[in-house]
């Protein structure tokens, strides 16, 4: 740090090139290793190729991705929502619900809608005010949740399936354009670009960094620090929301075990994606890449008859070379 | 250089925490463009003293008079609106973002129109501001787009003073600016510290590193046991003279209404 100046500086212009270099190379190396995997199960199954292939794999991929951009703003402010996959759960069966009483009608359709959206947002600001105002760490507070969440579900759903979805619901998660892009991910990838602005462009996005980065010196700057973390859970919430209307709209039926052990496939793609746990880093683009991963190799091994069980045991594999390439690169700055 | 008023006016503040008393009485003034150094031992009260002039802690006695009236600060934000800012020794910097963006954090720029009503950052009206305020300042930054995390210990320091004076503070309270740096750098801050002084902004430095002390203020306001021990004008004292009451080997009577006089 207290280098004589001339040996700092020309040590300095070395070094910064080949950290140039990384950093380029760094982030996106993923992207590269999603290039791969694809390349090595289109050569192993030309199947995987297919425009049913790339419409379904998409398509179950929004599944975790709306999870995950949800999580990518809670983990960039060095918080962590476990909550996702229960309230996924949830918000799918308090949808059903309120769709079934009310018929299958617009009114119903979109009357469920927004009970879905709500039952998330408000399991988001619940727990924004167990984290911000209780002080409570955010993997305890988003455990306690999680637990509510999911016996909550069953205890509306008694453990059954809704079946009863109103048609435009159901039409809207098998639709697609050209047997191509499905509606559902025409939603997401929406999403992910409002998103996706929202954090690189915004205030909301520069505080949320803040947040993570160094959140004393978030509020001393006079950031509203509880009220933005609050937010902050609040979308991760309504996101959990959204995957959960999509889901019973993809399935025709929503379900109370949709979402268990989502939350970590979330985690994972937005751990893969390049952000850090401990805040401050990380961005939607580098998410989606990690969702895609996921959702990759959940198809592709099954393309070539591969066990889908390896998949986790991939995605285990990809996380930790994941965190150990990031690690390497923030060692050499 | 001084202003017919002082800008800050401290007088018998008290302060306890518990049986502890960390202020008895404590006496001193600062002027406009004035650079004031407080010293003293551990525990002599700096820390307190500087809290309670940046709003975190409220005296249980005593005024706290800035710009000639009575102020109550009850919190952080009160002494920033009244243009006190404090520079803390961990430098409230967010590593992971660029340079501008510490510069205006919690008052940002945004787009004009309805993308600022949607909270669009305006970057490129930020960046032209912040390369002014560092011109300014002579802080030298190669790209402000860096992230401060990529910066050394003196080019954090002084973005950090560059951002208390670019929210436009009348006094800086800074807390051992040069304590974790080197040589080279430290001389850096100092000179930031004596150009903040020659754009009448009034600076009130913490340290232990006597030789700083001397180098860049105009006066030594020597805490001992949560009392003013002395006040000393810098041109007219050396070293040995400030350690003299720093350790009690020599004493003003702070209780004497001289030093407000």
């Amino acid at each position: 740090m207290s280098n004589p100046m001339p040996t700092a500086t020309t040590l300095n212009s070395t070094k910064h090139q080949r950290i140039n270099i990384m950093e380029k190379l760094g982030d996106y190396w993923t992207l590269c290793v999603l290039v791969v995997i694809i390349l090595v199960f289109g050569i192993l199954a030309p199947s995987f190729f297919s425009a049913f292939n790339f419409l379904s794999t998409t398509t179950s991929a929004t599944e975790i991705l709306l999870l995950a951009i949800g999580e990518t703003f809670v983990i960039i402010t060095s918080g962590i929502d476990l909550s996702v996959g229960a309230v996924l759960g949830l918000s799918g069966i308090t949808a059903g619900m309120a769709m079934q009483a009310l018929g299958n009608d617009a009114l119903s359709l979109i009357v469920g809608i927004l009970v879905g959206l709500l039952t998330g947002l408000i399991f988001g600001l619940v727990n924004g005010f167990v984290v911000a105002k209780m002080n409570i760490t955010p993997f305890i507070a988003t455990l306690g949740t999680m637990g509510i969440a999911s016996g909550i579900t069953f205890l509306l759903s008694n453990g059954a399936d809704i079946t009863a979805l109103p048609t435009p619901l159901t039409s809207f998660g098998s639709g697609n354009i050209a047997s191509f892009i499905s509606y559902p991910v025409i939603v997401t990838a929406l999403l992910c670009v409002i998103s996706g602005i929202a954090l690189a462009k915004s205030r909301f996005g520069v505080h949320t960094y803040a947040i993570g980065s160094n959140q004393e010196a978030a509020r001393r700057t006079g950031i509203n620090v509880p009220r933005h973390i609050i937010k902050i859970y609040g979308i991760s919430g309504l996101m959990a929301g959204a995957s959960g209307i999509i889901v019973a709209a993809r399935f025709a039926s929503a379900s109370p075990i949709s979402g268990q052990n989502d939350e970590l496939n979330a985690i994972a793609a937005v751990v893969i994606g390049g952000a850090s746990l401990f805040g401050g880093r990380g961005n939607i683009l580098g998410t989606v890449v990690g969702s895609i991963i996921i959702a990759v190799l959940a198809s592709g091994l099954v393309i070539v008859n591969v066990q889908a069980y390896w998949q986790t045991v991939a995605v285990g594999m990809i996380i930790i070379a994941a965190v150990f390439v990031e690690q390497l690169r923030h060692r050499n700055k | 250089m001084r202003g017919d008023q002082p800008l800050l006016q401290v007088s018998h503040v008290r302060k306890h925490y518990g049986a502890i008393q960390a202020l008895r009485d404590i006496n001193f003034d600062v002027y406009p463009g004035e650079v004031v150094g407080l010293v003293g031992d551990n525990g002599a009260g700096k820390s307190t003293t500087i809290r309670i002039l940046s709003g975190v802690e409220v005296p249980d006695g005593g005024d706290v008079i800035f710009e000639g009236s009575k102020v109550s600060l009850k919190g952080p934000l009160d002494a920033q609106m009244l243009g006190v800012e404090t520079v803390y020794q961990d430098l409230a910097l967010a590593l992971h973002l660029d340079v501008a963006s510490n510069l205006f954090l919690g008052r940002e720029e945004l787009q004009r129109g309805w993308r600022g009503r949607f909270g669009f950052l305006n970057r490129k009206e930020m960046m032209r501001q912040a390369e002014e305020i560092l011109v300014q300042m002579n802080v030298q930054i190669k790209d402000i787009r860096q992230k401060v995390g990529e910066l050394s210990g003196g080019q954090r320091q002084s973005i950090a003073i560059a951002r208390a004076t670019s929210r436009g503070a009348k006094l800086i309270l800074l807390d051992e600016p040069t304590a974790a740096l080197g040589v080279q750098e430290s001389a850096k801050v100092l000179e930031l510290i004596k150009k903040l002084r020659s754009q009448g902004v009034a600076v009130i430095l913490i340290s232990h590193t006597m030789p700083h002390v001397l180098e860049v203020t105009d006066r030594i306001v020597v805490l001992r046991r949560g009392q003013v021990g002395g006040i000393l004008t810098t041109k007219d004292t050396t070293l040995e003279e400030v350690v003299q009451y720093i350790t009690g080997a020599k004493s003003q009577h702070s209780e004497k209404e001289g030093v407000l006089a």
